[in-house]
This record gives structure tokens, C-alpha cells and sequence, in this order.
């Protein structure tokens, strides 16, 4: 009975949001250290890149938990939002949101879809174009193509333009949802305060670090 | 009629544990053959019902609120008495039996507040195990705080929400029921009348205040826990819709009223700012521990802080007159509620208010902060010399204890108590008078109950501050459930009442009637516009100080202006739909009826006891005179048609254990 | 001061409702919101009009009978209070001021600014309780100490109105801040521990099956909350709903 109990209930469903945000976390911080060990070294980064990239356990449980960890947390995100629409059907003529909370934890969904169309063109961008680099033209292993491969990318101020703005909403978005998550599974101790400085440190740090990179790359070819 | 107060006999002590011994009792699986209605779901109707149900009682509640947590027990701030002796001063059963009987002046039935006293532990045990979250100490047991009239601690709280939890202790314990379903709540409800078969109480007519529909209840037995009628002033510390209807329609159905002009005129609520005031606000009478009342010594000092010329502050400790602490200096502040509004109202009168319209006084918490400060700064190991810091340590403690009822004056004055004093005047808070109730908390109607405030058993003229509470709760969870049953035992074989009965469609084409009446009156004016005129009277010639010659031109008036009403009242909208003018004209009709009965009953007690202060009867140093020898009785009004054919009859008050005394607090 | 009231009018759970726009003159700053509404509705009942629906009754902000959505914030601009205990020193000359209900699917229409709330009813009729019976010889209630700091924290969830603002400025129309309250003074006590397990799980379902929203741990409700009651509750609540839901 639990069980059954624990996912259909409201609060499962917000205990699963946080986990999976909680997951994508995670991966981002995972993400920003190799990205960032590009602006110091292009051979650190390729060392890393290609570790990631051909690693068997990485490659076939890893990305698969991944991408379904980001189609979950997306779904589930966007299923919560209409049924919270539809606990109100009829909308106030004056509502003044901002007198009660933030921005970025009223838009959410605003912030997630930016992120989301984001993921979309990053998939395109490096994904994509891997997974036909890997498998399906089964080209050559060449250890050291990664870095370049990201100089390239940058290279375009509208690609890397759309790439900051991206950034820009997901730190509106890991504004809320990092210490959100933390709340929806019931942490509330000592620590609780240092946490959520914690968690806006991370919100501004990391996406302004994916900024910084993208700039740094974007600059250092003109 | 003979009233039967049916008091047993045997020694004080004794008679409520021998009683319950002897009484009749229902056998469990009998009692779910039984119907019980509820009327009010405050505290006494909330855990009477709540009590009933886990009896086995089939309940059926009503309150107009949206919900039972809402009834107006909520808005109880100080506390609950209850003599548990936790803190060692001497505190005993005795002891809050006769502080009870001193502080009603010597007016209230021996046997009810003895009963009363007994239980009071009771209902801390109970609500504790409810999850009540009463204060405590660091040590985790409970904490008490004293209150006016009584020379101990015997008042248990919760910050400034004490009814607030208490009342939400009995709804908690009233939900368990409703998810049970052995009680059938019915919200946004008003019993419009009461339906007598053979004599004996029913069933109710109610309107559904959502659809407008009119319904018929039937039960076995009706209780009328609807509270008191103090918004009979119009302005009062009442909640707007409460009402005295329910009372009022039993009460013209054959239940006396007794003691209609024992009214509470509690000393501490903000003042009355402007004409537009629909409702006074209480600050607790907690805030007595604490601040100190005073006004300036000096009339033109009083004249200067009216007219903005001079602060408060400004006057030093010799030009101030603190003139509870001189006139009662044993119990200073703390003395009872009747004596501290008049002491204010003398005061004010002689010209010494503090605000605009000079009927105010200071509630200063000044030298508090102070004693507070230093107590803490010792505590703490702080210099005790720093002013500032002294001030910053104190006005903590002061929030501690008071902060909620601070914010709420801040919020409607627009000053802040902490540095500047409180204003207070005394305004209409509780009615002492009610139905009149034998021991049992049977009303003259057989089957026809009535208990808290709507009752006037237990508190005389003049009500102890944190014993509504104890009243309703003792009413509620360890009374009416037992004695209720001696009167349903006979009734186990009668089966379920048919509301198709003539009598159920009589009262119910009553009461349409009435309401058609109302919304096709097409007059010229408000519900309002004939409540605040009665309040108006009720205030200047029945209010803190009555004459016979004022008494006599009110009962008058109030005549005319209930003609008035009916010929000229305003109700728009229809009868079938949510219609909340509606519902206060048929308040403000029976407060016009009441009202008359409640001046009619002062003019008739000539003396001056509690509550009731008549100025041809008083010494010389302006304290209340009481005349035993020929008033020491309940006055139970019977109706007959009218307010001013009402018919008295007389409960003489035997005091055998307790000497009939001058009440002094000096 | 001057007042343009623009108002919600409906006759009836089942018709149509709009904004109604009032002119008011003659308001004081000394008056509560209430009061200025009284006003208005002497007004339109001397010009022979329907007064305005609100619910109201204690006026001291303990009943949690009042309500109103004033100007986009539940209980209006002012923190701390209920609509009651607001005056209209908070405005001046000139304001248009939207009053419209509290709404949420949860708490439908009943008339103009009137709402039915008796889902919360519902949400502590499955479990809002401690189940001991009325009893004339309980444990005394000296014997089980309670930590003070236990005890103010229970009290401070047990201050709760249950006025519905929380849902009323949810965004998602969530009734999480008012269960959490219920939940948190009773697991918080020793007395409450007992049916901790029960407890949570029946009060969430409810609150499911009622048609609230869903929480997203905006703040709004305890920003707006008249009482204060704090987010901290809902953290409780979220952890007791995951130990019950393990265990049972």
C-alpha cells in the first residue's frame, strides 16, 4: 500500500522532482569541472573528454540514467505544472506574485523550458554530432579532438550568445530548485542555513562558469 | 411554576461524585438509538458534542460559521483556570470554589461552582492529552500566570491564544467523531426555532445559510451552546455574528432567562476610534500581571495630552495617578473586571481620559521592561547600569509573553506599547446571565439543554478572568455528557422522532413566515442602521452605571425602536440564497425583544452587585452595594408574549458554605 | 480619502462572475478594511442594491473567517494579520483597489467574495486528531514533560487560522504550509507521536484527493501566512509523509 501511496501522492511527486533535480545537479557540477579544466589545459580536457566519451560504464549506465533522469525530471515537471494550473480554474485579475517570492521560483517552468531548448541545441551541437562521430560513421578514435571540437563551437557570437542566455536562466532555475530540493525531502537541521548559502553560491557560480567559459573560448579566436 | 434547581443534597464536596453515582445511564447500545442536537460548536458545544459522540450518541452539530473552528471561544486570550496547585501557593479546590463565588458577588449557585472547581483539573489533563500545546516551563511541565480577583497562580495559557487552542483541542476531538461519523456537522447553519412534541424538546428549525433552505431536525434532546449576547451593545468584544437566537427562540418557547442584566464590561480593550467602529478589540487581561493603569494626576496635564500638548512620558511619577494601586492596594491591578472598568469609567468621567474623545486610559508596561531588564541583565551577567540595554532585555520578555497581543495593538492604533503606553477603555465582553439551568444544565423546557456562556450558571454578577474557558470545557467534556443521560434514559424505546410531525411543520411555516415578512418589508433602512441605535441605548442607559430613571426611559425606547424595525427595516436580496443581511435581521430582532428584558431586569435589582452597578446604590466611597437580604436570588424571566410582560420567578441563592460577605479588594 | 473599488460579483456558485467597479468617498485611515467595506455596503443598500458578500466574524484575526485577495496579495498589502486587522492607512487617495475571493478549485465560489472552505474541514476530519477519549481520570498532566523549546514550536504550528491565504496565494492553489501546521504540532509532541504514521499519510491523502495544487516550495504562503507559520513545518511534514510512507 505504501508504495502505491508514495507515488501517486502529491508529495512523492515533489520528493521525485527533487531527486532527479537533485541527480542533474550532479551531473552539472561533474560537467563544469571538465569543462572547466579546458580554459587551463587542452590536454587535460581531452584526457577527460575521451575517458567520458569511450568509457564503457560512462557510455552504456551512465548516459542512459542520465538522459532518462533529464526526460524524467522534465515530464514530471511539466505533468506537475498542469495540474497545478488546473487547481485554479479561475485566475485572480490582480495577482501580485512578486510581493511573496522570488522570480525564479515563480517561473520554473519558464526557466526549465529556456534550459530545456538549450539542452536541445547542446544535444545537436555535441551529442548528436558524437554519437554520429562514434557509431554511426565509426570513425577513428582521435584522442585529442575534443578541444578543438569546443573552440569551434564558440567560435559563433549568436551560438554563444544563445549559450549565456541559457546559463543565465539556469541559474534563476538552480536559484530555487537547489535549495527547493532540499526542502521537498524534509531537510531542516543545523545545517539547513549553511545549505542554502550553499546552494546560491552553487546557482551563481557554476552557470556564470559555463558563461565564462564560452566567453573565454569565444574571445580567445577573434 | 416552582423553578427546581435539583441541587443534591449531602455535603458540598460530595455532591457531584454521589450524584453521578445515582443518576440514570444509558447503556451503550442503547445510546445509538439516541439523537443529540448541538447548537454551537464553541467550546462548550464542541466538546460537548465531541464527548457525546465517543459515548455513543448519534450528534448532529450546527453552527453558522464555515466552521466549527471559527466559534468565538477562538478569540479567548489569557487563560484557563484550574486548580492543580502545580506552583505550590496554596491553590485547592476550596480556594477556586470561593474565589469563583467572591468574584460572581456572591451571586452564582454554590453547587454549580463547586462541580465547576472539581473538574477544572480535569480539563487540563484532558486537553494536554489532547496535544494541546499549553506554555511551559524549561523544566517541561506546565507554567501558570495569575489573574485579577485571586490571590494565586492558577492560570494556565497559551501565549495569548489560550481559547484558541483550547477550541481547536475540542474540534480536533469533534473531527475524530465527524470521520467516525457518529457527529453530522452542519456549518454555515442557524437554528431559527426550537420544536417542542408533548412538551419536550425535539428537534430544531435551522436554515442552510448557503442555499437558504429551511430544514427540519429532529433528536431526542437539544443543547443550546450558542454563546452570549453581549452584541446586544452592538459595539462589544463579540465576534459580528454572534448572536443570541438560539437562546432567545428557547427562551420564547418556555426556558426562563435569568439574570439578563449580568453583564462583563471588560477593562482593558482599545478604545472606540471614530464612528464607523463595527467591533472593540480586547487586549488580554493578562496584560494586567504587567502594566500598570494609570492617568495624570492633574486634570490639565489630562486636558494637554488630549490636545497633543504633552506625551505620556513627559509626566513624571508624582503627577501621574495609578488609582487601582491607590484605591485597591492589596490587589492593585489585578483587581476583578467590574471593579477596573468602573475605576475607569470614574476616572473618565471626572474628566481625566487620555484620548481624543477622553475615554481612555494607560496600560503602561514601562516599569516592567525595567524589572524585566535588570532581571535579565543579572541573569545574563550584563551591566545592569545600561539604560539602553535594560530597555532592549525587557521589551524581550515583554514580547515573550505578550508579543501577539502587542502587534495586534500596534496594528490598530498605530503606536507602539513598547515605548509609548497603551491606551484601554472598558467595553461589553461576556454575559453572565443566560438561560436559567437546573444542576443538571437542564433548562425549564424538558430535553432542552444549555451550557457556557449561553447558561447563567456559575459566575454571579461578575465573572473571574480565565473561567469562561473552564466553564465551557467543564460544561462541555465532564457535565452535560453524564447528566444528559439521566434525562435520555427513558427514552431508549422511543425510536427515531418524525420531523413530519404537525408540530415540526408549524414551527417550520414560523419561521418562513418571519423571514418572507423581513424581505418583502421594503423599508427605508439598514439591519445596522436599528442595531447601532440599540447599542447606543443599551451603552448610556444600561450600560457600566444605571439608574432607575435611565432603565425606565431604555425599556421604553428599545419598545419603539423594535416598532420601528419592523415597520422600517431594509432586507435585500432573496429568502432562498446566501443572504447575510438576512441573517442579522433576525438577530437584530431578538436583540430588540432581549435588550428590553435585559433593562426590565436591572430596574427590578435594586442593589448593586458585579457587573450590575446602579448608582442609587453604592458607598460613599463609590464601591458596589448589595443588598442580600433582599436580592440574593436568581431572577428567571418567563416569557409571556412580550419583553415587558415577562413574568419573574425567583431561585433564592443559599450560601452554606461560604459567608455572604462585602466584596473587597483593598 | 477616495477609493475606486474594483470588486468581484457573483450571485451564485453556479453563475457567472465579474468585476464590478465601486466609487467610495469618505474613507478614514483609522478604519480596518472591513469597516470600508461596511461603508459600501450602507451605500448600496440605501440605493436599494445587493451589498457585497465577505465573509467576516471575529475581527480580532484569531477566526480565520475573514479572507479577500486585495490588491494580487491574500489579506492584502500589509504582513502579519488578516484582512481584519487591516486598515486603510495601509492606502491613499486615489487607490483602485481589486478585491476579489480567495480561489483555488478547492475552495469554490459560494457568492462574490464568499468561498467554501470545508476542504480543510475534510483534511482534518482524516486525521487532525489525537484519539483519546473524554475521560474524568486521565494521567495527570504533569506527567509526561514536555521540552520547552518542543512545546513552542508546537504551539507556533498550532497557530494556524486556517484562513486558506496560503492557498490563496499559492501559485499552484497548494494546501501544504496548512496541513504541515496540523502535522507538525502533533508529531512535535509526545502525545502525537502515537499515530504519527496515520496521521500524516490520511491528511496528505485528503489534501490530494480535495484538488490542491502541488507545492514547489515558493515561500509565498509563509510570506502571506497572518500567523507566520513557518516553512520549516513543510519540511517536517515532507520528511514524516517519507518515514510513514517507508514504514507502512
Amino acid at each position: 500500500m505504501a508504495k502505491s501511496v508514495l507515488l501517486k501522492s502529491s508529495i512523492a511527486k515533489k520528493v521525485a522532482m527533487a531527486l532527479s533535480g537533485l541527480f542533474l545537479i550532479m551531473f552539472l557540477s561533474l560537467h563544469f569541472f571538465i569543462n572547466m579544466t579546458s580554459v587551463f589545459s587542452a590536454d587535460t580536457f581531452n584526457e577527460m573528454s575521451h575517458f567520458m566519451g569511450y568509457n564503457p560504464l560512462v557510455q552504456f549506465i551512465m548516459q542512459p540514467i542520465l538522459v532518462a533522469g533529464v526526460v524524467f525530471h522534465f515530464v514530471m515537471g511539466f505533468v506537475l505544472e498542469l495540474k497545478n494550473r488546473s487547481a485554479r480554474p479561475i485566475g485572480y485579475a490582480k495577482y501580485n506574485g512578486a510581493a511573496n517570492a522570488s522570480w525564479a521560483s515563480r517561473n520554473m517552468i519558464v526557466s526549465g523550458l529556456v534550459v530545456l531548448a538549450f539542452l536541445v541545441l547542446h544535444f545537436y551541437d555535441f551529442w548528436f554530432a558524437e554519437m554520429m562521430y562514434k557509431y554511426v560513421n565509426v570513425s577513428p578514435i582521435e584522442e585529442t579532438r575534443y578541444f578543438h571540437e569546443l573552440n569551434h563551437k564558440f567560435g559563433s557570437p549568436i551560438r554563444t550568445g544563445l549559450y549565456s542566455v541559457a546559463f543565465l536562466l539556469l541559474s534563476a532555475h538552480l536559484w530555487h530548485g537547489f535549495n527547493s530540493s532540499f526542502q521537498s525531502v524534509g531537510f531542516d537541521n543545523k545545517y539547513a542555513k549553511a545549505l542554502h548559502k550553499l546552494g546560491y553560491t552553487f546557482a551563481i557560480v557554476v552557470p556564470f562558469g559555463f558563461i565564462f567559459i564560452a566567453l573565454f573560448h569565444h574571445f580567445n579566436q577573434i | 411554576m416552582a423553578l427546581d434547581s435539583k441541587i443534591p443534597s449531602g455535603p458540598i464536596s460530595d455532591k457531584w461524585t454521589n450524584y453521578k453515582d445515582h443518576i440514570n445511564l444509558v447503556n451503550p447500545a442503547n445510546k445509538r438509538n439516541i439523537d443529540i442536537i448541538v447548537v454551537g460548536t464553541g467550546l462548550a458545544g464542541g466538546s460537548a458534542a465531541a464527548t457525546l459522540a465517543e459515548l455513543g450518541y448519534n450528534v448532529k452539530t450546527f453552527c453558522f460559521q464555515d466552521s466549527p473552528r471559527r466559534a468565538h471561544s477562538i478569540a479567548a486570550q489569557g487563560g484557563i483556570n484550574a486548580a492543580k496547585n502545580y506552583q505550590g501557593d496554596g491553590d485547592s479546590t476550596f480556594r477556586l470554589f470561593y474565589d469563583t463565588i467572591k468574584g460572581g458577588d456572591y451571586r452564582s449557585r454554590e453547587a454549580n461552582v463547586h462541580r465547576l472547581a472539581e473538574v477544572s483539573t480535569n480539563i487540563i489533563d484532558q486537553c494536554v492529552m489532547q496535544g494541546v500545546p499549553l506554555a511551559r516551563e524549561y523544566g517541561g511541565l506546565l507554567d501558570n500566570r495569575s489573574f485579577g480577583g485571586t490571590l494565586v497562580a492558577r492560570t494556565f495559557y497559551a501565549k495569548g491564544q489560550t481559547g484558541q487552542q483550547l477550541l481547536l483541542g475540542a474540534y480536533s476531538a469533534m473531527n475524530r467523531q465527524i470521520g467516525r461519523g457518529k457527529i453530522k456537522s452542519h456549518t454555515r447553519h442557524e437554528m431559527l426555532d426550537l420544536v417542542l412534541v408533548d412538551g419536550k424538546a425535539r428537534g430544531i428549525i435551522a436554515r442552510d445559510l448557503v442555499t437558504g433552505e429551511i430544514e427540519r431536525h429532529s433528536a431526542h434532546a437539544v443543547v443550546i451552546a450558542s454563546g452570549g449576547y453581549g452584541n446586544v451593545f452592538f459595539l462589544s468584544t463579540y465576534a459580528m455574528g454572534s448572536n443570541a437566537t438560539a437562546a432567545w427562540k428557547i427562551h420564547k418557547k418556555g426556558a426562563f432567562f435569568a439574570n439578563p442584566c449580568y453583564t462583563q464590561i471588560h477593562p482593558t480593550c482599545i478604545p472606540v476610534s471614530g464612528d464607523h467602529q463595527s467591533k472593540l478589540t480586547l487586549m488580554s487581561e493578562s496584560l494586567r500581571n504587567d502594566g500598570r493603569i494609570w492617568v495624570p494626576a492633574k486634570l490639565e496635564d489630562a486636558k494637554a495630552i488630549r490636545e497633543g500638548k504633552k506625551k505620556p512620558a513627559d509626566l513624571s511619577e508624582s503627577e501621574r495617578d495609578y488609582y487601582l494601586e491607590r484605591r485597591y492596594p492589596s490587589f492593585g491591578n489585578l483587581v476583578p473586571r467590574d471593579v477596573a472598568s468602573r475605576a475607569a469609567k470614574e476616572r473618565c468621567d471626572a474628566g481625566f481620559g487620555v484620548n481624543k474623545t477622553g475615554e481612555a486610559v494607560y496600560l503602561d508596561f514601562a516599569a516592567a521592561i525595567q524589572r524585566y531588564g535588570k532581571e535579565q541583565a543579572y541573569i545574563k551577567g550584563l551591566d545592569a547600569n545600561d539604560a539602553k540595554l535594560i530597555i532592549k532585555l525587557g521589551a524581550a520578555v515583554v514580547a515573550n509573553k505578550y508579543g501577539n497581543l502587542f502587534q495586534m495593538y500596534e496594528k490598530i492604533v498605530d503606536e507602539d506599547p513598547y515605548t509609548t503606553p497603551m491606551m484601554i477603555y472598558p467595553a461589553v465582553h461576556y454575559t453572565m446571565g443566560g438561560t436559567w439551568v437546573d444542576y443538571n444544565l437542564q433548562t425549564t423546557i424538558p430535553g432542552c439543554f444549555s451550557i457556557g456562556e449561553s447558561n447563567f450558571s456559575d459566575h454571579g454578577a461578575n465573572r473571574l478572568g480565565a473561567s469562561a474557558l473552564m466553564q465551557g470545557l467543564a460544561d462541555g467534556y465532564f457535565v452535560l455528557p453524564y447528566t444528559i443521560g439521566d434525562y435520555l434514559a427513558p427514552d431508549i424505546k422511543t425510536g427515531t422522532i418524525s420531523t413530519d410531525l404537525p408540530e415540526f411543520v408549524e414551527a417550520e411555516k414560523k419561521v418562513k413566515d418571519q423571514i418572507d415578512k423581513f424581505i418583502n418589508n421594503n423599508g427605508t433602512h439598514s439591519v445596522d442602521y436599528f442595531h447601532k441605535k440599540l447599542g447606543k441605548i443599551m451603552w448610556d442607559k444600561v450600560g457600566m452605571a444605571r439608574n432607575a430613571k435611565g432603565l425606565t426611559e431604555a425599556i421604553e425606547e428599545i419598545a419603539t425602536l423594535r416598532s420601528a424595525f419592523h415597520k422600517d427595516v431594509k432586507v435585500p436580496g432573496t429568502a432562498d440564497s446566501f443572504n447575510q443581511e438576512l441573517e442579522k435581521a433576525g438577530r437584530v430582532a431578538d436583540f430588540l425583544e432581549l435588550g428590553e428584558l435585559f433593562a426590565k431586569d436591572a430596574l427590578h435589582r435594586n442593589e448593586s452587585c458585579g457587573g450590575h452597578f446602579r448608582e442609587e446604590y453604592q458607598s460613599e466611597e463609590g464601591e458596589a452595594q448589595r443588598d442580600d437580604e433582599n436580592f440574593a436570588y436568581v431572577a428567571a424571566w418567563e416569557y409571556k408574549g412580550k419583553p415587558s410582560d415577562a413574568v419573574l420567578h425567583k431561585e433564592p441563592l443559599v450560601f452554606e458554605n461560604i459567608k455572604l460577605v462585602t466584596r473587597s479588594y483593598k | 480619502m477616495k477609493l475606486t473599488l474594483k470588486i468581484w460579483r457573483q450571485k451564485n456558485a453556479k453563475a457567472e462572475g465579474k468585476i464590478v467597479e465601486y466609487p467610495l468617498d469618505g474613507i478614514e485611515g483609522d478604519m480596518s478594511f472591513l469597516e470600508m467595506l461596511d461603508v459600501l455596503n450602507e451605500g448600496l443598500i440605501n440605493k436599494g442594491e445587493e451589498p457585497v458578500s465577505f465573509d467576516h466574524d471575529c475581527r480580532e484575526g484569531i477566526c480565520g473567517t475573514c479572507s479577500l485577495f486585495i490588491n494580487g496579495e491574500a489579506h492584502g498589502p500589509d504582513r502579519g494579520i488578516p484582512t481584519c486587522q487591516l486598515h486603510m492607512r495601509m492606502f491613499k487617495d486615489g487607490d483602485v483597489i481589486f478585491i476579489e475571493p480567495f480561489r483555488a478549485k478547492a475552495f469554490p465560489v459560494i457568492k462574490d467574495l464568499v468561498v467554501d472552505r470545508s476542504s480543510f474541514d475534510r483534511i482534518q476530519h482524516a486525521g487532525g486528531f489525537i484519539s483519546v477519549n473524554t475521560s474524568g481520570n486521565p494521567v495527570d498532566a504533569n506527567t509526561i514533560p514536555i521540552p520547552k523549546h518542543d512545546a513552542d514550536r508546537a504551539f507556533d504550528a498550532a497557530t494556524c487560522i486556517g484562513c486558506g491565504a496560503c492557498v490563496a496565494t499559492c501559485k499552484n492553489s497548494s494546501a501544504m504550509l496548512f496541513v504541515a501546521a496540523k502535522v507538525s504540532q502533533f508529531a512535535l509532541l509526545p502525545q502525537g507521536k502515537v499515530e504519527a504514521t496515520e496521521r500524516v499519510l490520511n491528511m496528505v491523502n485528503q489534501m490530494d484527493a480535495e484538488g490542491f495544487g502541488n507545492c514547489t516550495n515558493t515561500g509565498a504562503c509563509e510570506v502571506e501566512c497572518p500567523k507566520g507559520i513557518s516553512l520549516e513545518n513543510i519540511a517536517r511534514m515532507n520528511r514524516e509523509y517519507l518515514s510513514a510512507s517507508l514504514q507502512g
